[in-house]
């Protein structure tokens, strides 16, 4: 075994252990401040393996944006409450199949694909062919992207708006105009 | 980097090391180096904090530690700090609770990595280094909110939620008065944003572009916010919170915090005046004798208006800091961004 299996191992270690505590923790902030771990050990992979770009963007999307979020919502729970309520046998049957199913999809894709690229080539900087390939060949995924947040944006701005007329025949309508203004302004 | 990996390989005669020794040798003498002087930072600035904050009040701050206008208090406060008792509450979450101060300090240190202090000497010079310091950053975030839920205690809770909720929403008019520096760069390597600068007070980003001058406000009223100082320290806030996510730490624990508060305090300093006013090229071209100290000076001056501030304007309210960032930075630093390339391309600067 060379350093760099070393250094794979460490870091897929590091991904995989907090993940295991993540979905085994009976509480559900520790299940959160686990998560941290994992994302990290992620973006380690992602630099180990020379995409720099999707590291720091890993870095910057899901521990700066998305884990903030996630324990900003599991922080506000009463741990050992939730606890009780989760631990019934017959309640793990179903979400059971359904991950075994996903685990059986995934490694028909894994096994299936032909992993062409190798994996450590001389590390170059990627960002700037990245940002080309989104402003050339890519530009409709990236727009369409874009558009699919937009939306989301506009739907969690009604969502939050507490109804402010008494006619209920158009208020719907006028929500969606007053948070389409929002967004856009 | 590299003339220390020589110095290095020097040391110890040549081809006795393998080059990833050398490599990781290298990098944990730069990051010891950042650390020492991130702690001589705090250091410093505890002590100019007090006296800015005496002379604008019309006292007179410490005058009686080290004989020189109080010049040893910081010591003298650092040395009382190492001595006091590591407590842990009984109902706190102890592993949590020990590893969150840790975790504040590595977002804080890891960012300080991509500053280029001088034309060669930046201790990791990264393709992406903007992107990556505001990247990191977001650890600290973390760390508030590890913080304040392990120590069990309301208060910090709360001042766990606001100071998250107020990062993650200075964070966006923050990088985005960057983006129109970055436009003219054409890179994110920290050293390249520097190099483009060269050439007097006129070259400079701030003075380049009427849209980059406005966007400097923006970093610096968003950089206030982002480091919890006043007047958005809504975190601490003594009269509501008592002090805020860190209300439960003490000793060395606390001081980890204070440490990282300081040296935020000066990365945001550093990173104003490396993206906006120069870096360490000196304001009249010809004059660059010592870039590096140049470079400090210009953070140095901002770190001093940044108290200024502090200590002149009174703390907003919770609603209000949310209502400037998002109903009024976030689109004046958007309006920045999309000018400052209308403006490049009717300069024909593109």
């Amino acid at each position: 075994m060379t350093a760099a299996d070393l250094i794979f191992y460490a870091l897929a270690a590091l991904t995989l252990v907090p993940a295991l505590w993540v979905v085994g923790s009976p509480n559900i902030v520790h299940a959160g401040f686990n998560l941290l771990l994992t994302l990290l050990g992620v973006a380690g992979l992602f630099a180990w393996l020379g995409a720099d770009f999707l590291a720091v963007a890993q870095l910057m999307v899901y521990i700066g944006g998305v884990l903030v979020l996630v324990l900003f919502t599991v922080m506000m729970t009463r741990v050992p409450q939730a606890r009780e309520a989760d631990s019934g046998a017959k309640r793990a049957i179903l979400p059971g199949l359904f991950a075994l199913g996903v685990l059986v999809v995934l490694l028909l894709v894994a096994t299936g694909t032909h992993w062409g690229a190798p994996a450590l080539t001389d590390a170059q900087p990627t960002t700037a062919e990245i940002g080309a390939n989104f402003m050339t060949s890519y530009i409709f995924p990236f727009e369409y992207v874009s558009l699919v947040l937009l939306a989301a944006l506009i739907g969690a701005a009604i969502l939050i708006r507490e109804p402010r007329g008494t006619e209920e025949d158009d208020e719907a309508g006028a929500a969606v105009e007053t948070a389409e203004e929002e967004v856009q302004s | 980097m590299n003339i220390l990996t020589e110095m290095i390989r020097g040391w110890f005669g040549p081809d006795k090391m393998s080059d990833q020794m050398v490599l990781i040798l290298s990098a944990v003498t730069l990051a010891t180096l950042m650390f020492v002087v991130m702690a001589l930072c705090a250091l410093v600035f505890t002590w100019m904090e007090r006296k800015v904050a005496g002379f604008i009040q019309s006292r007179y701050g410490p005058m009686r530690t080290g004989r020189w206008h109080g010049w040893a208090q910081a010591v003298a406060d650092m040395l009382k700090i190492l001595g006091k008792e590591d407590i842990i509450p009984a109902e706190a979450n102890r592993f949590f609770f020990s590893f969150a101060p840790i975790l504040v300090l590595l977002g804080s240190l890891l960012a300080w990595a991509a500053i280029p202090w001088s034309p060669n000497f930046v201790s990791a010079d990264l393709d992406l280094g903007l992107f990556y310091i505001f990247a990191v950053s977001s650890l600290a975030i973390i760390g508030i909110l590890m913080a304040g839920w392990a120590s069990n205690n309301k208060w910090a809770l709360y001042g766990a939620a606001r100071g998250a909720a107020q990062m993650v929403s200075y964070e966006i008019p923050l990088a985005l008065a960057c983006i129109p520096v970055v436009m003219y760069t054409g890179s994110l390597n920290t050293s390249d944003i520097v190099i483009a600068q060269q050439g007097g007070v006129l070259n400079w980003f701030l003075f380049r572009n009427p849209f980059i001058f406005v966007a400097f406000f923006m970093y610096f009223i968003a950089s206030i916010a982002e480091t919890n100082r006043g007047p958005f320290d809504m975190p601490e806030t003594e009269s509501e919170l008592v002090a805020g996510y860190h209300t439960e730490y003490t000793g060395m624990r606390f001081a980890f915090f204070f440490l990282s508060e300081y040296a935020n305090l000066f990365l945001v300093s550093l990173i104003a005046s490396m993206v906006f006013l120069g870096g360490w090229w000196s304001p009249i071209p010809g004059t660059d004798f010592a870039p590096a100290l140049t470079f400090i000076i210009k953070g140095v001056l901002m770190v001093l208006l940044n108290m200024w501030v502090r200590w002149t304007l009174p703390r907003v309210r919770v609603d209000q800091l949310m209502y400037l960032c998002w109903k009024v930075m976030i689109p004046v630093s958007l309006t920045c961004v999309v000018g400052a390339g209308l403006w490049m391309m009717w300069r024909g600067q593109a």
